[in-house]
């Protein structure tokens, strides 16, 4: 019987780390509105990295309607690919990065190709088990190659950390919600502005339609596996510096990011966003106020509601099924 | 039904003669996991392969039948059977409460739901320390014992799974041949169409839902009286995922086909004691090769492979 | 036997249908039709339960139906068949027809694992009465061939048994000559008359003009989801509205 190796999530660290600096900076005890804050901000930095792995799922699932199980993988291979490429090809962290982005694009198209452009009319079972079958391969691929141990990611501008209205930062933090500043930016320009982006949300609403139209479906379905790789692999080397990553960092965050996207309705945009802003802060509240052994249980819980409740998402209306 | 009946008396004969081969002490340890996976392999098949239904978190079934028969009986000393009952009858009724609500969600939507309570139940398990034991496990469960029997070895202990494995495999035969299995089909192939001719497929779902909990619980309990040991560690989503490719590698909706995949899955590790690191890949290829390739998982790509070598073989619709 | 009031059904600023009443009697056929978009299957959908209508009630034998889900419709006798046949398709041809049963037996899990005497009488009553049905629409040497194998016009015969083998007080067919050939419909009115023979209710959802002028004693015509007429085949040939809608307006 396999054993499950204990993961180490980006919000654990964050609050160690946090609670560690703050308590050699900060001497006299602090307020609970200070804690308060201090679990906002590394809830939201954590949300950050949960809105980007969400919106790999949304957007490969509004061209295709597959849930890619594997979207974790791609998040942890982002970082792990960068650490390769530092250690083996002595590579500096700049080119490292990109390589990385590039490395596991190639990786998605791969996927893409070999398993999921050849299944046409693939039960939604089916659909599941190879998804599933494709991240198992991945992490046991990584495991066999780089073994089991957990490494950090030097950061990307030094640990000092920042102290902002009594809140204290790292400046990788800063890095996070940069990312994701634009990202959001690039996916509104992408999406509503430019000839590719428009011709995905139009797939997204109606593949047949779509193909009409003369769009080539298939390479869209091929672009959306391509985003949802490389903004997982981003996602995946932003927050390496400060949680480790290791083989199976993937399984954790790839259901926190899917939890997000279906906060968000599973939205291209915004919605997620906020969705995994949303959950980071409660996971990071209910962790430091509560209890943080059922810290990843929250999540969980936050989206077995939201399915038993309301599937589509905080943000769209219901919708009635024709038949 | 002849024919079942042949099929089944053989299989009997083939576990109850096996020990006497296999003197080897460390096969028979193996052996006994076999038939602890064998049960849980038919008891997800009723769901995954008859009705169709995704679970990703069965897992968790069976390790709170093996917490829940652990606790009474190491730390309340309760009768093991008894125990073994009341675990038994309360997985059941959290799966059937559960199940009302999980089961309104169909494909992805379902998987990941049942994923999430797997991962749920597991954090509980670990954090619970002071009724599970925590990460370190929970020790000191005594052995199953029947009269003056006491079953406190692999021998006797592959007589005790296996009878239990072959009662559950007996019954889920006869389930999946009756008016219940054909309904359970029906769903599978088309819910519409099936609440059309009358069938509650609301009901029925989360009957065989309970159902598949119920035998997982009481794997469970018997897994626990066996190790005399448990601890969280065998109960997360790695096993959960073991599961179904054992469901799917022996074919979904074939009872004898979960048996197949429980056997290769549980030997496989073992004959691959030195490419042991190699064990989630392999299971990661089987999956996405037998789903692309053999859907109908070994049970009917043998045969067909078979029937591709011998001409003039004519194709019927056959089950279980 | 069937009464169709005030239905109105709305999907979202949609409305598909609006206040369509009329009456089915008790064993006649009666036939739907209207031109594309005229909202006769999203009123089959309702009469069968797939969903509830935004207004209005559906009324069997007098009993308020409207929201009663499908399979508790089927228990008080109404099947349906579908346009594009929904059949089983990984199991048999008979197995599919002994679903049909389903409602008319009675064992439970714990009966048909234990295999208790009683459950093995029902099994063959089960069986017998299948074949019986597969007989009378004339594909019992299918019986053990696999569902999905079917050539469509088969598929459709199997449909037929298998709501058959319900024993309906009322069988609503969705457009059940859809995808066949002229040989094929032919057979098909024949076997329609034969079912109306038993006494069962028929309602028709169809296009081919030919066979509901053939076989269908009331006809109801919708058009843009409002009743436009209801009559004798002849009254609804003669009549002015029903033609310009077919041909269009001016």
């Amino acid at each position: 019987m396999l054993n499950q190796s204990p993961t180490c999530s980006a919000g654990d660290l964050i609050i160690a780390c946090a609670a560690f600096i703050s308590h050699k900076e900060v001497q006299s005890t602090m307020d609970i509105s200070q804690q308060l804050l201090q679990y906002i901000v590394s809830g939201l930095s954590t949300g950050a990295i949960y809105a980007l792995i969400g919106l790999g799922f949304a957007i490969i699932y509004n061209s295709t309607g597959i849930i890619n199980f594997a979207q974790g993988e791609f998040v942890m291979l982002g970082a792990v690919l960068t650490l390769s490429f530092i250690s083996a090809l002595q590579l500096p962290l700049l080119l490292a990065v990109p390589l990385a982005i590039a490395a596991t694009t190639v990786i998605g198209v791969i996927f893409e190709r070999l398993t999921i452009r050849p299944l046409k009319n693939a039960t939604p079972l089916s659909l599941v088990i190879i998804t599933i079958g494709v991240s198992i391969l991945l992490r046991g691929i990584v495991m066999l190659l780089w073994g089991k141990d957990t490494r950090a990611l030097p950061a990307f501008s030094g640990n000092d950390p920042l102290s902002i209205a009594g809140a204290t930062i790292l400046p990788q933090h800063l890095w996070i919600f940069a990312l994701t500043g634009l990202v959001i930016i690039a996916n509104k320009l992408y999406f509503y502005y430019s000839i590719s982006g428009k011709a995905m949300r139009a797939c997204s609403f109606n593949r047949r339609a779509a193909s009409l139209v003369g769009i080539d479906v298939k390479r869209m379905v091929l672009f959306s596996f391509m985003i949802s790789a490389a903004l997982g692999s981003m996602a995946g080397i932003i927050v390496a510096p400060l949680t480790m990553t290791a083989y199976d960092v993937g399984i954790m965050l790839g259901l926190k990011g899917f939890c997000a996207a279906i906060i968000g309705g599973m939205s291209s945009g915004l919605g997620t966003v906020i969705g995994g802003l949303i959950l980071g802060t409660l996971e990071s509240l209910g962790a430091g106020l509560i209890s943080s052994g059922y810290k990843d249980a929250i999540a969980f819980i936050i989206l077995l509601l939201l399915l038993f409740i309301r599937p589509q998402g905080l943000f769209k209306k219901g919708e009635t099924e024709r038949v | 039904m002849k024919r079942e009946m042949v099929k089944f008396l053989i299989l009997t004969a083939v576990v109850l003669l096996a020990p006497l081969l296999f003197t080897g002490g460390y096969l028979m340890n193996v052996l006994v996991f076999v038939g602890i996976n064998t049960m849980l392999a038919v008891g997800l098949n009723l769901l995954l392969g008859f009705a169709g239904q995704i679970s990703l978190g069965h897992a968790a079934f069976f390790g709170l039948g093996a917490y829940g028969s652990g606790i009474l009986t190491a730390t309340y000393a309760v009768n093991p059977w008894l125990a073994m009952l009341l675990s038994a009858g309360a997985v059941a009724l959290l799966a059937f409460l559960v199940g009302f609500p999980i089961l309104k969600l169909k494909g992805h939507y379902l998987a990941m739901a049942t994923l999430g309570l797997g991962i749920i139940v597991y954090i509980v398990f670990n954090e619970t320390v002071d009724l599970t034991g925590g990460p370190s496990g929970l020790s000191g469960i005594p052995n199953l014992s029947f009269w003056k029997l006491t079953f406190d070895n692999d021998f006797k202990n592959y007589y005790l799974i296996w009878g239990f494995t072959l009662l559950i495999m007996l019954l889920s035969i006869n389930l999946v041949n009756s008016r219940i299995g054909r309904a359970l089909r029906a769903i599978h192939d088309s819910e519409v169409a099936a609440r059309v001719m009358g069938v509650n497929a609301r009901l029925l779902k989360v009957q065989v839902f309970t159902l598949s909990a119920l035998i997982s619980a009481v794997a469970g309990s018997l897994y626990a009286h066996t190790m005399t040991f448990i601890s969280p560690a065998s109960f997360g989503f790695h096993f959960s995922i073991e599961l179904v490719t054992m469901v799917i590698i022996g074919g979904l909706g074939s009872i004898y086909g979960s048996l197949l995949g429980a056997v290769l899955l549980t030997l496989l590790p073992e004959l691959l004691r030195a490419f042991q690191d190699y064990d989630i890949i392999v299971y990661g290829l089987l999956l996405i090769s037998m789903t692309m390739f053999m859907p109908g998982g070994l049970v009917k790509g043998i045969p067909a492979g078979i029937a591709l070598l011998l001409p003039g073989r004519r194709r019927r619709g056959e089950h279980a | 036997m069937l009464e169709i009031r005030g239905i109105t059904q709305r999907f979202g600023g949609l409305t598909a249908l609006e206040d369509v009443s009329f009456a089915i009697e008790k064993g006649l056929i009666k036939g739907i039709i209207g031109p594309n978009g005229a909202g006769k299957t999203t009123l089959f959908n309702i009469v069968s339960g797939i969903y509830p209508p935004t207004a209005g009630s559906i009324l069997l034998e007098s009993r308020n139906i409207s929201h009663l889900p499908t399979e508790r419709r089927a228990a008080l006798g109404m099947v349906r068949t579908f346009q594009n046949i929904e059949l089983f398709g990984q199991m048999t041809v008979l197995e599919n027809v002994m679903v049909g049963l389903h409602v008319r037996s009675r064992s439970g899990i714990l009966s048909c694992s234990l295999k208790l005497p009683g459950h093995l009488a029902e099994e063959r009553w089960i069986r017998e009465k299948a074949m019986y049905w597969l007989e009378f629409t004339g594909i019992s040497e299918l019986a053990d061939i696999r569902a999905s194998s079917l050539p469509f016009g088969k598929g459709r015969l199997l449909e037929t048994a298998r709501a058959m083998a319900l024993e309906p007080g009322i069988l609503l067919m969705d457009e059940p000559a859809a995808g066949l050939n002229s040989r094929e419909t032919a057979e098909l009115a024949v076997l329609i008359r034969k079912i109306r023979d038993l006494g069962v209710t028929i309602v028709l959802v169809e296009h081919d003009m030919e066979l509901v002028m053939d076989i269908c004693d009331s006809i109801v015509v919708l058009n843009l989801g409002k009743t436009l007429a209801e009559g004798t085949p002849r009254e609804i040939q003669e009549n002015q509205k029903v033609i310009s809608a077919y041909l269009g307006e001016g």
